[in-house]
C-alpha cells in the first residue's frame, strides 16, 4: 500500500507563475516604436528672395529612374555618398557668410583640405538632392540617411573635439536631462553644421 | 490525538486551484487585447527601408500617418496612398491633415508630425507629391518612417 493514494499537488505556486508571465508580457509589450528620417520641409512663401549661390558652394546629387547616382556629374554608389558629402561640407575653402556687420571668418574647425574649388564653409555648403519621379524610395531614403550620416559624423568629430563627448550622447543627455548648458552645446553644434538640403523639382 | 482531530474538524482550506487559471484568462486577455489601434491596411503592408540615421518619433498621439503602397489587386497598378481606413488621392491629403488638426488641441498642432510609412519599392514621384501638399499647408514636420539598421544595401 502506498503511504498515501490521492495528494493533490499544490497548485498554488501555478497562481505564481501566470502571474510572472502575465507581467512578463506587461512589461515586454513595446508598442512598436515608430523612427524614421525626421526632415523638416522649406516652408511656402510667396516672395522668396532671388539669391546668387557660387556653384562651388552647391554639391549636386542626381539619381535617375534606374537609381543610379551622380554627384557633381561623377558616377558613384550610394555608399560613397556619405565620404563625398563629408569632404564637401567639412572643406572650409573660403569665409563663412558675413552676419550682422561682422565679416565671414574662415572655418577654423574645419579638418577639410581647403580646396578653394569645393565649398566655401559648412554655413554656406548646400546638398542638392534632384531625383527622378521613378526613383524607388528605397533609393531615395538611401540617400536621405547617408546625408544624414555625414552631417551627424562631422557634428560628432566637432563635438569630441571640443566636449569630449559625442553628438549623438548629448543628445541623449539632453532628452534625459535638458538643461540650458547642453542646449547650447547641441545648438552650437548645429550651427556649426545646418543641415542645407535642396530639393529641386523631380525629373519627370 | 489532536492530529487526527483537526483533519476531521475545520473547514477545508479553499482551493486555489482556479486561481491560476483565473491568472491565464487575465493573461490572454491582455496578450489578445493588446492589438495596437493600428489601421486596416487596404494596400499591400510596406515593406518599410532601412536606415541607420533615425529618430524616434515622440508624441505618438500628435502622429498622423499616411501609407503608401502597391494596391493588394495586383492588376492594379501604381502607388496607392492610404489614410485612417480608406485610399485616398494625393489631392485630398490636405484634407486629411486638417481632420487630424481638428481633433488636437490648438497648441499642439504645431508639434504635429506627418509618418511617411512607404514601400521601397514606391516612386519617389508620389512621396514628393505627398511632400508638396504638405508644404501647401504648412504641415513642415516629417518623418520617413524606416527600420533601424546599418545595412542600407537592401533598400534597392
Amino acid at each position: 500500500m502506498a503511504r498515501r493514494e490521492n495528494s493533490e499537488i499544490n497548485a498554488g505556486s501555478m497562481a505564481d507563475i501566470a502571474f510572472l508571465l502575465l507581467i512578463f508580457f506587461l512589461v515586454t509589450t513595446t508598442m512598436d516604436v515608430d523612427s524614421g528620417i525626421a526632415r523638416k520641409l522649406p516652408e511656402k512663401s510667396e516672395d522668396t528672395p532671388e539669391v546668387t549661390i557660387k556653384e562651388k558652394n552647391v554639391l549636386d546629387i542626381v539619381v535617375n529612374r534606374n537609381n543610379q547616382l551622380l554627384v557633381e556629374n561623377e558616377y558613384v554608389q550610394v555608399t560613397d555618398i556619405r565620404r563625398l558629402a563629408m569632404e564637401f561640407i567639412d572643406n572650409g575653402g573660403g569665409l563663412s557668410a558675413p552676419k550682422d556687420d561682422q565679416p565671414g571668418k574662415p572655418c577654423d574647425y574645419c579638418n577639410g583640405a581647403k580646396d578653394p574649388e569645393s565649398s566655401d564653409h559648412p554655413t554656406k555648403a548646400i546638398i542638392s538632392l534632384q531625383s527622378d519621379r521613378g526613383t524607388t524610395y528605397g533609393m531615395y531614403v538611401s540617400i536621405q540617411n547617408e546625408i544624414e550620416a555625414a552631417y551627424n559624423e562631422l557634428r560628432n568629430k566637432l563635438s569630441l573635439q571640443k566636449y569630449k563627448r559625442r553628438y549623438d550622447d548629448l543628445l541623449k543627455d539632453y532628452k534625459d536631462s535638458p538643461t540650458e548648458s547642453l542646449k547650447a552645446k547641441i545648438d552650437f553644434l548645429k550651427d556649426s553644421y545646418p543641415q542645407i538640403i535642396t530639393e529641386p523639382e523631380p525629373i519627370k | 490525538m489532536s492530529k487526527f482531530k483537526k483533519k476531521k474538524k475545520g473547514l477545508p482550506a479553499i482551493s486555489t486551484a482556479s486561481l491560476p487559471d483565473i491568472v491565464f484568462m487575465l493573461l490572454f486577455f491582455f496578450m489578445v487585447s493588446t492589438t495596437m489601434r493600428e489601421t486596416d491596411l487596404l494596400i499591400k503592408k510596406p515593406v518599410l527601408p532601412t536606415a541607420s540615421e533615425v529618430k524616434k518619433l515622440e508624441h505618438k498621439s500628435l502622429v498622423s500617418t499616411i501609407y503608401v503602397g502597391k494596391s493588394k489587386d495586383t492588376r492594379i497598378s501604381g502607388d496607392k496612398i492610404q489614410v485612417n481606413d480608406k485610399i485616398i488621392d494625393v489631392n485630398d491629403i490636405p484634407n486629411f491633415i486638417f481632420a487630424e488638426r481638428a481633433i488636437r488641441k490648438e497648441e499642439e498642432v504645431k508639434f504635429m508630425t506627418t509618418s511617411i510609412k512607404a514601400d521601397k519599392e514606391a516612386n519617389v514621384g508620389t512621396i514628393l507629391d505627398i511632400k508638396e501638399q504638405l508644404r501647401d499647408i504648412n504641415a513642415l514636420k516629417v518623418s520617413f518612417s524606416t527600420t533601424k539598421g546599418n545595412n542600407i544595401k537592401s533598400n534597392y
